[in-house]
């Protein structure tokens, strides 16, 4: 693999292939009594976040530890970035502790581009501003591999907050490149422009976008990233894109429906949807922990020569 | 290079491995197999079949990754890591005595390896060691209880085991 993994536009097919293959023997080590194999022993590995995360930091915390790796969290509410200390001189200041790995989760993009050209140590992208949010992809892909048995050929939905989302943009990638028929459908004011030319069929119908889908991926209205009105009310927005079991039942019988978290219940999806049968959401989670134990045990290896 | 075990002395090989695993173990209730990936697994289910065979008692069978526990992970710049597969051992390990199955007995660092794995699964009552070729030149203090042939070799040589299950025949060969 390379030195670090910071957008899915970088991956080819085959690794990512190669990275859910390997996520499916980490999964095993899930369902042992010891949680737990040596491989990163003696490896340390930051986790410096910058926006709050539950999900994702806790994931990746529990993944690290079932490598045996050694890790410490900064979140910046408790960090010297309070005191004025840029991005970059953190990143300096880490790197002089000498760890082997950083997983940055930033509201910038492009924030782990330029720690990947500072650092020695590989950098794992969990998520910067606007961009990429890789590990969510690889692991909604596997979700979807799992229950379906592949990624060509299905047609996926993903619904909502379109502008706003790196879960959007990096599934987009890693879907099309696996051979899905991606939709994507919000509200106008909430489609990024050009998204029509990523490979991608754009609809502002949710009827249309889950008709006969084998997958519906419903994404957060991310309100702390919206300056200015995109939707009337919240109320109106669940009114014309929220996921209900009636629209959900223009899907095919075997859909299955995700959603990355923090769910907004009676927003982007109504409740009975969120805990219903086909509802896979706690899989993503569950699945989240394999597909980083993955990548940080493919990044550990020296890196190819190209 | 030349082949040093055709299919039907490995076949014969095996049957008598199998003879000697209950001759040693009086009765095999407590027997449980476990294959190293990746043809050790083959050599596992083969080692199964003739038990069945002879004693009409089928002996749990399961397969072991090592690669997350091998001691050359990292050690090298440049190079991808190995590809990570699946453990599978479908029973439980407590209080049995494994038999722990792989294809060459070389340096022994994989055997160190697959020990530390396998006791993550729990506490048998003995783990005991079957290769199908010991070749020698070991680097840490490890024996096979049950050898298939014993092949003296040079540094310089690599041993080859083909199975049907995967390489679609059944002999081992020395290449210079």
């Amino acid at each position: 693999m390379r030195k670090d993994l910071l957008a899915i536009s970088d991956l080819s097919r085959d690794e990512i292939t190669l990275i859910l293959d390997t996520t499916d023997a980490m999964r095993e080590i899930g369902e042992r009594p010891i949680k737990k194999v040596p491989t990163l022993r003696g490896k340390t590995v930051v986790n410096l976040f910058y926006e709050p995360s539950t999900r994702t930091r806790t994931s990746f915390e529990i993944a690290e530890k079932r490598l045996s790796a050694d890790t410490l969290n900064i979140a910046v509410s408790t960090s010297s970035v309070q005191k004025g200390e840029t991005l970059a001189d953190t990143a300096m200041n880490i790197e002089a502790m000498a760890p082997d790995m950083i997983v940055l989760r930033h509201p910038s993009s492009g924030a782990c581009h330029m720690l990947a050209r500072l650092c020695r140590s590989r950098i794992i992208n969990a998520g910067d501003g606007m961009h990429e949010h890789p590990t969510q992809a690889l692991l909604d892909a596997y979700t979807i591999r799992e229950h379906k048995g592949r990624i060509a050929g299905l047609k996926i939905a993903i619904v909502g907050d379109l502008l706003h989302s790196r879960v959007l943009r990096s599934n987009v990638l890693l879907l099309t490149k696996q051979g899905a028929e991606v939709w994507a459908c919000g509200p106008r004011t909430l489609v990024p422009p050009g998204l029509d030319r990523c490979g991608v069929k754009v609809s502002t119908s949710v009827d249309e976008a889950v008709e006969g889908a084998d997958v519906i991926m419903m994404l957060r209205i991310q309100q702390e990233r919206m300056q200015g009105a995109f939707f009337p009310s919240v109320r109106e927005y669940f009114n014309t894109f929220g996921l209900t079991a009636a629209r959900a039942a223009r899907a095919r019988p075997d859909v299955i429906i995700m959603h990355p978290g923090p769910m907004n219940r009676g927003v982007e999806i109504a409740s009975d949807v969120a805990d219903g049968p086909y509802s896979v959401i706690l899989d993503q989670v569950a699945n989240g922990v394999a597909v980083r134990m993955a990548v940080l045990y493919l990044l550990a290896g020296g890196a190819d020569a190209d | 290079m030349g082949v040093v075990m055709d299919a039907d002395r490995m076949g014969r090989t095996l049957m008598r491995i199998a003879h000697e695993i209950l001759e040693r173990n009086r009765g095999v209730e407590e027997l449980g197999l476990v294959g190293i990936r990746t043809r050790g697994v083959p050599i596992a289910r083969r080692l199964a079949h003739a038990i069945a065979g002879i004693n009409r008692h089928d002996v749990p069978t399961g397969a072991l990754d090592i690669t997350l526990y091998r001691d050359d992970l990292m050690r090298h710049a440049v190079g991808p890591q190995p590809v990570v597969r699946k453990t599978e051992i479908p029973f439980s390990i407590d209080d049995k005595k494994i038999l722990l199955v792989d294809d060459v007995l070389y340096t022994g660092r994989t055997i160190r390896a697959a020990l530390d794995a396998l006791i993550d699964f729990g506490r048998p009552k003995s783990i005991q060691l079957v290769v199908l070729i010991d070749r020698g030149h070991r680097e840490l203090p490890i024996k096979a209880d049950y050898v298939g042939k014993n092949l003296p070799t040079s540094l310089s040589q690599s041993v080859q085991v083909h199975l049907m299950e995967i390489d679609g025949r059944d002999e081992v060969e020395i290449q210079e």
